[in-house]
């Protein structure tokens, strides 16, 4: 079986392509040429800055030499094949296939991916008519009107003798109803015309925000002394976000994302991690902060700030992932629901409560995270109303073996764990060992 | 005088044409425009069918057809339900309710006409 190519590998292979010694690309980048041997031979772990640095300098996107982007195409995979029982993907050599032929694989990935948005569409719709007052009702309307117009038009076709007396009143009622048969359509048009942006687009709206933020790196520095009108604009720029529910999704995000920035500033957060040690509470703590602030603050900044990137994830109290920055080994599910294992989740029912736990992701790596969580109220406190929860997790990547208080999965389908009795449904690697 | 046929119905130029046609048939039609009182209506007339419509002010087709079935004396009335929803849910909650007949808008009159005569004589 062909190895995962890691990170390391990736480096030298695209050294060599372009032509450069292993010491004059250290010296490029900083490092001594002893140290990119380590990183080279996968026997140091690479991330963040000094992968970038990498990347610029082979002149190539970094996500090509990084883990997560095969973990991310692997995690893809596995999901495509959850979907389907028609038909039985080798699923243990899902690594192999990916790595003998990226572009293929990508396809499937990307195909899934475009097959779920498509559902989702559909689903949109069907709900929309269904749920939606406004279209029932102008539906309802029209069709009563044409009910009208087909029983007056057939008996006015139909009837061979009718009086005058009838037939002027029938003739007076087509009139009445086809006018507002057209009123009714004119301003179904004008609401579906008004509304159509939210459900034609063929992505998910939050898919748009994730690409989004993916591509500022979850970093709104530069906004915080942005003007309402400034900020709106610069949503409206953004070129991932098709359509207004993913335009107000982002505008949601960036003002939280920008509020954090303002309470946490850069120079704050570097005297605190400056020894790469991650204590989010200790943080909390010194600058009197929300502890949800602190956590997206530091996931926000890992990339270019400490050695390894950091990951986030937030749910509302329903479960439903609504933010995900993914990490190298911790696969956050796309669609089908998280593991129940997570302490996003159990933070729910402890609101207020910072969790810390160390947890082993289930599959071959077997990764370890110490994950920080916490769920906050949203909103205002409100005398005799319950208050709704949102719920934050940081996962932070562990370097060294240890303990650990709990081995989590991605998604049900997708991990091997047996007897877990947060099982939803059975898993399709249970078969592959 | 022919048999009696009671239109619950609130768009009235439906009513006219339904009446229209049911009286050129020979039956004597009676109609009836909101769903507050359209049981008492129905209770006090006793006719020997009833067109009701799903959508009504006041209340809904399904709520009366539910009232009239838990009375002994409008339990095996027959009615015929009009909608403009055509779903499979609404086909249900119609049958649920305990409709003689299920009716989706657009319809001709040719199908009214056939589904009256149906439900009394056949």
């Amino acid at each position: 079986m062909v190895q995962q190519t890691l990170a390391g590998s990736r480096i030298r292979e695209r050294r060599v392509m372009a032509g450069l010694r292993q010491a004059e690309l250290a010296k490029q980048v900083g490092i001594s040429g002893s140290y990119l041997n380590l990183i080279e031979h996968n026997r140091r772990r690479i991330g963040g800055k000094l992968l970038n640095d990498i990347a610029q300098a082979l002149n190539v996107e970094p996500s090509l030499l990084s883990e997560g982007a095969e973990a991310a195409l692997l995690s893809a995979l596995r999901e495509a094949a959850a979907v389907t029982d028609a038909v039985a993907p080798e699923l243990e050599r899902g690594d192999e296939f990916a790595g003998r032929f990226p572009g293929w694989a990508g396809l499937i990935a990307d195909q899934h991916k475009r097959l779920r948005s498509l559902e989702h569409t559909a689903a949109t719709l069907t709900d929309r008519l269904t749920h939606d007052p406004h279209l029932a009702t102008s539906v309802h309307e029209m069709l009563t009107m044409v009910t009208a117009i087909r029983s007056t038009a057939g008996i006015l076709a139909d009837t061979k003798e009718i009086e005058p007396e009838w037939r002027n009143r029938f003739h007076r009622n087509l009139n009445e109803d086809s006018q507002r048969l057209a009123e009714g359509a004119e301003q179904l048009v004008a609401y579906l015309d008004d509304a159509g942006d939210a459900s034609a687009g063929m992505t998910l709206p939050l898919e748009e925000v994730e690409a989004m933020l993916e591509v500022h790196k979850f970093r709104f520095d530069s906004l915080v002394n942005a003007t309402p009108d400034e900020l709106s604009a610069f949503i409206g720029n953004q070129a991932q976000l098709t359509s207004d529910a993913a335009r107000d999704m982002a505008m949601t995000v960036v003002r939280q994302l920008r509020a954090d920035a303002r309470l946490l500033s850069l120079d704050m957060l570097e005297r605190q991690v400056s020894d790469g040690v991650v204590e989010p509470a200790r943080i909390a703590s010194d600058y009197g902060v929300p502890l949800s602030t602190v956590l997206r603050r530091l996931a926000a900044v890992s990339d270019d700030m400490l050695p390894m990137p950091l990951g986030l994830v937030m749910c509302d109290a329903s479960g439903t992932l609504m933010l995900r920055k993914p990490v190298e080994g911790f696969a956050i599910p796309r669609f089908s629901g998280a593991c129940p294992k997570w302490p996003l989740f159990q933070a729910l029912s402890r609101p207020m409560q910072a969790l810390r736990q160390t947890v082993t992701m289930t599959g071959r790596e077997a990764k370890r995270f110490d994950c920080y969580a916490v769920s906050e109220p949203i909103g205002t406190i409100q005398l005799n109303v319950a208050p709704l929860y949102h719920s934050y997790m940081l996962i932070v990547p562990l370097e060294e073996a240890g303990d650990t208080e709990a081995e989590v999965g991605s998604s049900c389908r997708v991990c091997p764990l047996e007897d877990c009795e947060g099982r939803r449904e059975p898993s399709l690697l249970a078969d592959v060992g | 005088m022919g048999k009696n046929v009671l239109v619950i119905e609130d768009e009235p130029n439906i009513i006219e044409a339904i009446s229209f046609i049911l009286s050129r048939d020979g039956w004597s039609v009676a109609t009836h425009s909101n769903g507050h009182d359209a049981v008492g209506v129905v209770q006090n007339a006793m006719p020997d069918l009833v067109i009701l419509d799903v959508m009504l002010p006041g209340k809904t087709g399904y709520d009366i057809l539910r009232e009239l079935r838990s009375e002994d004396a409008t339990q095996g009335l027959p009615v015929l339900m009009l909608t403009a929803k055509g779903q499979v849910k609404d086909r249900e909650m119609a049958e649920r309710a305990g409709a003689s007949r299920f009716m989706t808008k657009p319809f001709s009159n040719a199908e009214v006409l056939d589904a009256v005569r149906e439900l009394v004589t056949g």
